[in-house]
């Protein structure tokens, strides 16, 4: 289409993919919607350039999609089309052209979002089918962010939009006794999303922030399609906050800043602010969960003028909360490190004990991040040492393990807590 | 759309050499008859011990058998159900019921529709 301006270029991928989510909700088929769109895209281009862009650009899009997609069900009609399937597209058409607003329907976003993460699909299938056809990235995009070769991402896209024609998933919101469960897995998606970008796992940056801002997008998304669940509100204010942090989490060359040390003038009030007021939202629901509580937690942070100044007995209490909720040595791990700061080095240590004994966490280098962290402040100067030669040797960072082994004995700085 | 729910498991787990344990053919029967109930059900069959079975090849022209399973592997085909249901959601479900599923694995396919050789079928 030319070069679109970069302020539109969002605009483009929303229309296209709300486009898109239209045609595949009535076809079933997300490749031939694709390809309908696609053609609809092309011919805009033509078309517009000739005669100059419509009143109603979404609807003329819409509309001449609509088309494309029935002329080629009437070609493959030999192939098995459903026959009634084909007069609901002529008919939804003409009743659509005449109300077209361009604005995306909710009904048919909220049918791909689902379609996209349905459990029938391998988890890194959804997240790359989310990425794809709710966010628009493009194939490139998305390998990039993962770091995978573009053909080995195109053939998983190119597979499971086979599988959801074949196998009969559906576009829709699923019904009332399966939604909760669907939905958490919706949110898992964003959220891995999210944490791909917040610590990369794999490759030497710390913090992806497209990524991030994907995730945040997609967040938005559910929540306005979505008003009255209180997760996933807790879940957009949870990375809103997070990503309030970003630019203080680096320092010029790259090496991570732990929470403790961060500039908090270069947290991003905006975010802060948006995240702030989203929780209170959520929270409004009465409707308690592990994204809110970990927004809250977040939320305490970013209140806090400094590390000395957090409510560090408030952040205790909800990791409490949350391992009620969810229990799980992670949790306890980072709880560990609230009740060290709120109540000293030896009562950290003693939330400690029992995950480094059940060593179901002996690979996970934050475990070991915090143990190093309270046994230094408890005067276990030794021992600190090698927690932190355990914990770099566990981090697939790269950034995070140089500085993991910048800390060990003689290397100074203040650890503090090393979540950031 | 149809779908398959093949049901597989280790010999010895759904396969009994005596009489099974109380309530499991209750619970196989209430399932069918569920299933039958729904109206989605088309076809049922639990197969012969998966020992009996016998392979075919023609290679070459020659017919070759084999005594046994295809796969020699940890788990065999044990049976089918055949159901006609609106989409995958709800033969997921009707998987999730079979009794099999809480010691087996059931795979859900669906059937593919316009073959050419169904047209004899009428």
């Amino acid at each position: 289409m030319g070069v679109i301006e970069p302020g539109l270029e969002r605009a483009f991928r929303e229309e296209w993919g709300a486009i898109v989510a239209a045609l595949a909700r009535r076809t079933g088929d997300l490749q031939a919607a694709e390809d309908a769109t696609a053609e609809a895209f092309a011919a805009a281009a033509k078309a517009w350039q000739r005669d100059g862009v419509p009143p109603n650009p979404g609807g003329w899009l819409t509309v001449t999609a609509s088309r494309k997609a029935i002329d080629q069900l009437r070609r493959n009609r030999a192939v098995a089309v459903d026959p009634q399937l084909l007069s609901e597209l002529a008919q939804s058409t003409g009743e659509k052209a005449g109300e077209m607003t361009g604005i995306p329907m909710a009904d048919d976003r909220l049918g791909m979002v689902f379609a996209c993460c349905h459990p029938a699909l391998a988890l890194e299938v959804r997240v790359a089918m989310t990425l794809r056809y709710v966010a628009g990235l493009t194939t490139r995009e998305i390998a990039a962010a993962f770091l995978l070769p573009e053909p080995s991402l195109a053939q998983r896209l190119v597979r499971a939009k086979r599988k959801i024609r074949e196998a009969g998933i559906q576009f829709v919101v699923p019904a009332a006794g399966a939604l909760a469960e669907r939905l958490a897995g919706v949110r898992a998606v964003v959220y891995l999303v999210f944490n791909e970008g917040y610590a990369a796992s794999e490759g030497d940056r710390l913090v992806r922030t497209d990524l991030c801002e994907e995730a945040i997008w997609l967040g938005r998304l559910l929540r306005r399609l979505l008003p009255g669940d209180a997760e996933t509100a807790g879940l957009l204010a949870l990375m809103l906050l997070h990503h309030s942090r970003a630019a203080a989490r680096q320092d010029a060359s790259g090496r991570p800043v732990p929470l403790a040390e961060q500039d908090r003038a270069c947290w991003d009030q905006t975010l802060i602010t948006e995240g702030t007021a989203v929780l209170a939202d959520a929270m409004a629901h009465r409707d308690p969960g592990p994204y809110q509580l970990q927004a809250a937690i977040a939320a305490v942070h970013a209140e806090a003028a400094d590390i000395e100044d957090t409510d560090w007995p408030q952040i205790a209490a909800l990791y409490g909360e949350l391992a009620r909720l969810t229990p799980s040595p992670v949790i306890e791990v980072n709880r560990a490190v609230a009740v060290g700061m709120a109540d000293g080095p030896l009562a950290g240590l003693a939330v400690l004990a029992p995950v480094l004994a059940a060593g179901t966490l002996a690979d996970y280098a934050p475990l070991h991040a915090a143990h190093a962290d309270l046994l230094a402040r408890a005067g276990d100067t030794e021992g600190a040492a090698a927690a932190w030669a355990r914990a770099a040797d566990t981090t697939g960072n790269a950034a995070l393990r140089a500085e993991l082994r910048r800390r060990q004995p003689g290397q100074g700085g203040d650890p503090g807590p090393q979540n950031s | 759309m149809k779908y398959a729910l093949l049901i597989y498991s280790a010999p010895g787990a759904g396969e009994q050499a005596g009489p099974p344990p109380p309530g499991v053919i209750t619970d196989w029967v209430a399932y069918t008859q569920a299933a039958n109930d729904s109206g989605g059900l088309l076809a049922a069959e639990r197969l012969a011990a998966t020992d009996t079975a016998t392979c075919v090849r023609v290679r070459g022209g020659d017919r070759l058998l084999t005594d046994g399973p295809f796969a020699e592997t940890k788990e065999y085909l044990l049976g089918f159900y055949l159901l006609d249901v609106p989409d995958l959601d709800t033969a997921l479900d009707w998987a999730a019921r079979m009794p099999a599923a809480a010691y087996g694995v059931v795979e859900v396919r669906a059937v593919r529709t316009g073959e050419p050789w169904q047209a004899v079928l009428g």
